[in-house]
């Protein structure tokens, strides 16, 4: 049977490189559990149930919490601020809020770590992240408000209810999905968050995964943590698949919706605005200028140049090797998902997202295991490091790709096979401009990553190869705050236009 | 964004053929891969010293101790490593128990005092370090200095004692109590340094803890103290030292090892840099590289500023013995790692 905008059965490449794509995408999946069931009970119990997982278990479960917390609600709050208030200035904010996406959080942590010790330990480390994380619940929830048809509003306003009852009622169950999803990703980032939390002397499993394997590399150690990891952050997933609930949002009838009125603000202007400046100081201010007073430090003793270039052209290098290979990968997926709709395209796309509940650290003990043991090629070589950063960030092109597949409409394929172009010609001249956007988008999403990436890269670079990230890593490790400065520096420039660009079609999109 | 996709995918594009042109060109000459757990500055002054004097280049991979040595163990003869050069000796012990490395050539153990090599030969110290007890002027008296590094489990230290757990350095240190005290007695320590101790991710960090007061004291290595004093005195302006001495296990001298992996592809170039970390030459670019560690060999004078070797009056202990993997064990068995 032929469904409108769909093909019939499934194209065997395609179905073939898709399955290829999902068991790549698994191969740390796999190899966390088959270690586990190699390694047998009695090993894995007394690895697992002593105090000290108790404790990562306290202090991981604290922070998740704290953060997811907290974050869902400075970014649902700042962005109602900036989308339906008068709020003077609000392009500015919009800006502001969002900008702290460029910056890493372990150079956050750097930040502010190098300026006092105070924010050593829990709530220390709940401010940094949550000052690193909001805009991930930021981002969506203003996206969401500003699609929002304000008719619904507008009658519970006009059946009695009171601005702040209409929003506790009305707006925010129609946020729900946006808050949830921007807090599942900041709870994902806080499980795999390494550098931040390893500078704050916080340790949560991810820290104490890499602790284990400084003492004694790929061990029963480190991979037995990583499973309660993994677990972990599946628990994270499924939850907030249930949390969101089979409701409709979309809105129905015609036409457009308007804009919203933005609400008067008044003497809440004041409160407001300090406490809009107070986050963008603490999150943007505080790293920043500290990050320029150890960048002027760190070059009245040495500016080692040619090492900045060669980590600099490493990390675009490798950026850009891998958000190619990722939308590679993705597409065959978002394809397969959107115009071949049905069971085995929904599996494949899930599949590929499983990546999703696997921190950096998880995928790189697993690929370190298989390439030395099944394929020793590939073993300490970039393909390797690529291959891993394609795996870890491959849900983020997915999204991006399918979502620009879903936009262009089959249709036009099939009018240009009826003007008799050939469909590799009609997929290269109709469908590939199309979802260039959408790829492109992805393909930054995924570049970001990489620039930035540090727990993955420690573990699986070449001999020789250093990154900004890993670069930077070495020196904050030696303390050395004024040497590490020019590495953050750079990858903060190297992420902010990129960031940027996203920002920007993020408001003028959705 | 239509143009920005499009120009993205022409420098990936571009950027994967220069990766693929770089790995595809060999090299003219040897190229020896070094598994450097040592200080990279460190490292990178001998080996370029070695390079000039030979021509030949080396690769520095870094790592930890006990991470590059257990990586090697498990890559066994793939191991792309042909030297492998440690901070502290238990790695050393372990890669040489599993087989992994090289008988050395007989001139370059001649050049090495006894102590500092193993019974089987397969590896030399090029490099020495001291345990340190360090504390904060203002908050620790000299008649509370303790006289034992054992003493630092007892309830007087709670809450006031800094150490790197998981650092190859600490770990060593351990290695060296279990060595002198026997296992229960180790046991016993660890649990009371569990309760005591604040951890630190490194010794760098520990010292300038104690410098700034977080907490009055830590064990660490000498040459950290020696560094900083040498360079700002920043991190340690407040900090003395003290050393335990009378055969303490805390008095423990660290030897940093070098060997020649059995998996080398280029064992004759790997002897010889090994046998240049040990010369004359060698030894006298590590005490002019301002690393402050001491060097191995009786031609070279140690730097003048150290407490010299001999009257740091550390505990005898053969080298070979430092068990690194117990020690990770009953560390995990205290909960400290």
């Amino acid at each position: 049977m032929r469904r409108a905008g769909s093909r019939p059965g499934y194209p065997r490449p395609l179905l073939l490189a898709c399955v290829l794509v999902a068991l790549l995408a698994a191969v740390p999946l796999f190899f966390v559990i088959g270690y586990t069931i190699s390694t047998g009970w009695t090993e894995a119990r007394r690895l697992l149930i002593r105090p000290r997982v108790g404790e990562l278990l306290v202090n991981t479960t604290e922070l998740v919490i704290g953060g997811m917390a907290a974050s869902a609600v400075l970014g649902t709050a700042a962005a109602w601020l900036v989308e339906r208030t008068d709020l003077p200035g609000r392009r500015v904010w919009h800006v502001l809020l969002a900008a702290p996406l460029a910056l890493p959080a372990f150079v956050v942590s750097y930040g502010w770590v190098s300026l006092t010790s105070a924010v050593e330990g829990y709530r220390g480390a709940l401010l940094i992240v949550t000052l690193a994380y909001y805009p991930l619940v930021y981002l969506p929830v203003g996206a969401t408000l500003r699609g929002l048809d304000p008719a619904l509003e507008e009658s519970a306003r006009s059946l009695g209810l009171g601005p702040w009852r209409t929003f506790a009622r009305v707006v925010l169950p129609q946020l729900r999905p946006a808050v949830l999803g921007g807090s599942l990703l900041v709870g994902l980032h806080l499980l795999a968050e390494f550098g931040a939390l390893q500078m704050l002397r916080f340790p949560t499993f991810t820290t104490a995964i890499y602790d284990q394997y400084l003492s004694s590399f790929n061990s029963p150690a480190a991979n037995m943590l990583a499973v309660v990891l993994v677990l972990y952050c599946g628990v994270l997933v499924v939850t907030e698949l249930g949390l969101r609930g089979r409701h409709r949002y979309a809105r129905l009838g015609s036409g457009a919706s308007r804009t919203a009125q933005p609400a008067r603000l008044g003497w809440f202007a004041a409160p407001a605005l300090a406490g809009l400046g107070a986050v963008v100081v603490l999150a943007l201010g505080v790293p920043l200028v500290n990050l320029v007073r150890w960048l002027v430090v760190g070059a009245s003793t040495a500016f080692p140049a040619a090492d900045l270039a060669t980590a600099t052209a490493t990390a675009a290098g490798l950026g850009l090797a891998g958000a190619l290979c990722a939308v590679l990968l993705a597409l065959p997926v978002a394809w397969l998902a959107v115009r071949h709709p049905g069971r085995i395209g929904m599996l494949i796309e899930r599949s590929t997202f499983t990546a999703n509940a696997l921190p950096g650290i998880v995928v790189a003990l697993a690929l370190v295991t298989v390439s030395l043991e099944i394929v020793p090629a590939v073993y300490q070589t970039t393909t390797l490091l690529i291959v891993a950063y394609a795996i870890m960030f491959l849900p983020r092109a997915t999204v991006a790709v399918r979502n620009a597949i879903a936009q262009a409409p089959p249709v036009l394929d099939d009018v240009a096979h009826s003007l008799g172009i050939r469909p590799v010609q009609a997929w290269r001249r109709v469908t590939l401009p199309l979802i260039a956007p959408g790829v492109g988008a992805g393909a930054i999403l995924v570049f970001l990553a990489v620039v930035t990436e540090l727990t993955a890269t420690l573990l699986l670079s070449p001999t020789g190869t250093e990154t900004l990230a890993t670069e930077f890593w070495s020196n904050v490790r030696d303390v050395d705050y004024g040497a590490a400065a020019p590495y953050a520096g750079l990858m903060v420039l190297l992420s902010a236009p990129a960031t940027f660009l996203l920002t920007r079609s993020a408001r003028r999109g959705s | 964004m239509g143009s920005i996709g499009r120009a993205f995918v022409v420098l990936a594009t571009a950027a994967c053929l220069v990766g693929l042109t770089a790995c595809g060109s060999g090299n003219d000459g040897t190229t020896l891969t070094l598994y450097n757990a040592q200080h990279q500055d460190l490292m990178r002054t001998m080996v370029d010293a070695f390079t000039k004097q030979t021509g030949i280049k080396v690769e520095l991979r870094r790592g930890g101790d006990p991470e590059l040595a257990n990586q090697i163990v498990q890559e066994g003869d793939n191991s792309p490593a042909d030297v492998f050069v440690t901070e502290n000796s238990p790695a050393m012990t372990l890669v040489d128990r599993a087989g992994g490395f090289r008988h050395l050539d007989q001139a370059t153990l001649d050049q090495v005092p006894d102590q500092y090599v193993p019974g089987t030969g397969n590896w030399v110290g090029f490099a020495a370090r001291s345990t340190v007890f360090i504390h904060n002027r203002g908050k620790v008296t000299k008649d509370e200095l303790p006289a034992s590094i054992m003493d630092l489990a007892g309830p007087e230290w709670k809450g006031k004692v800094g150490v790197a757990a998981a650092g190859a350095d600490f770990q060593a240190i351990v290695s060296a109590v279990l060595a002198v005290k026997g296992e229960d007695a180790t046991a016993t320590w660890l649990a009371g340094l569990k309760r005591n101790a604040k951890i630190y991710a490194n010794n760098i960090a520990a010292m300038r803890a104690v410098n700034a007061g977080e907490v009055p004291a830590a064990v660490i290595y000498h040459y950290y103290w020696y560094q900083d004093q040498a360079e700002s005195g920043e991190d340690s302006r407040n900090v003395d030292l003290h050393f335990f001495g009378h055969r303490d296990p805390g008095a423990f001298v660290s030897v940093s090892g070098a060997g020649v992996l059995a998996a080398s592809d280029h064992p004759t170039e790997a002897q010889r840099l090994v046998n240049f970390l040990t010369s004359e030459a060698g030894q006298k670019t590590l005490v002019d590289s301002g690393a402050l560690e001491y060097a191995v060999s009786a031609k070279v004078p140690t730097n003048p500023a150290l407490t010299p070797l001999a009257k740091l009056d550390p505990p005898a202990i053969d080298v070979s013995t430092l068990n690194g993997p117990k020690v990770v064990e009953l560390m995990q068995e205290a909960d400290l790692l």
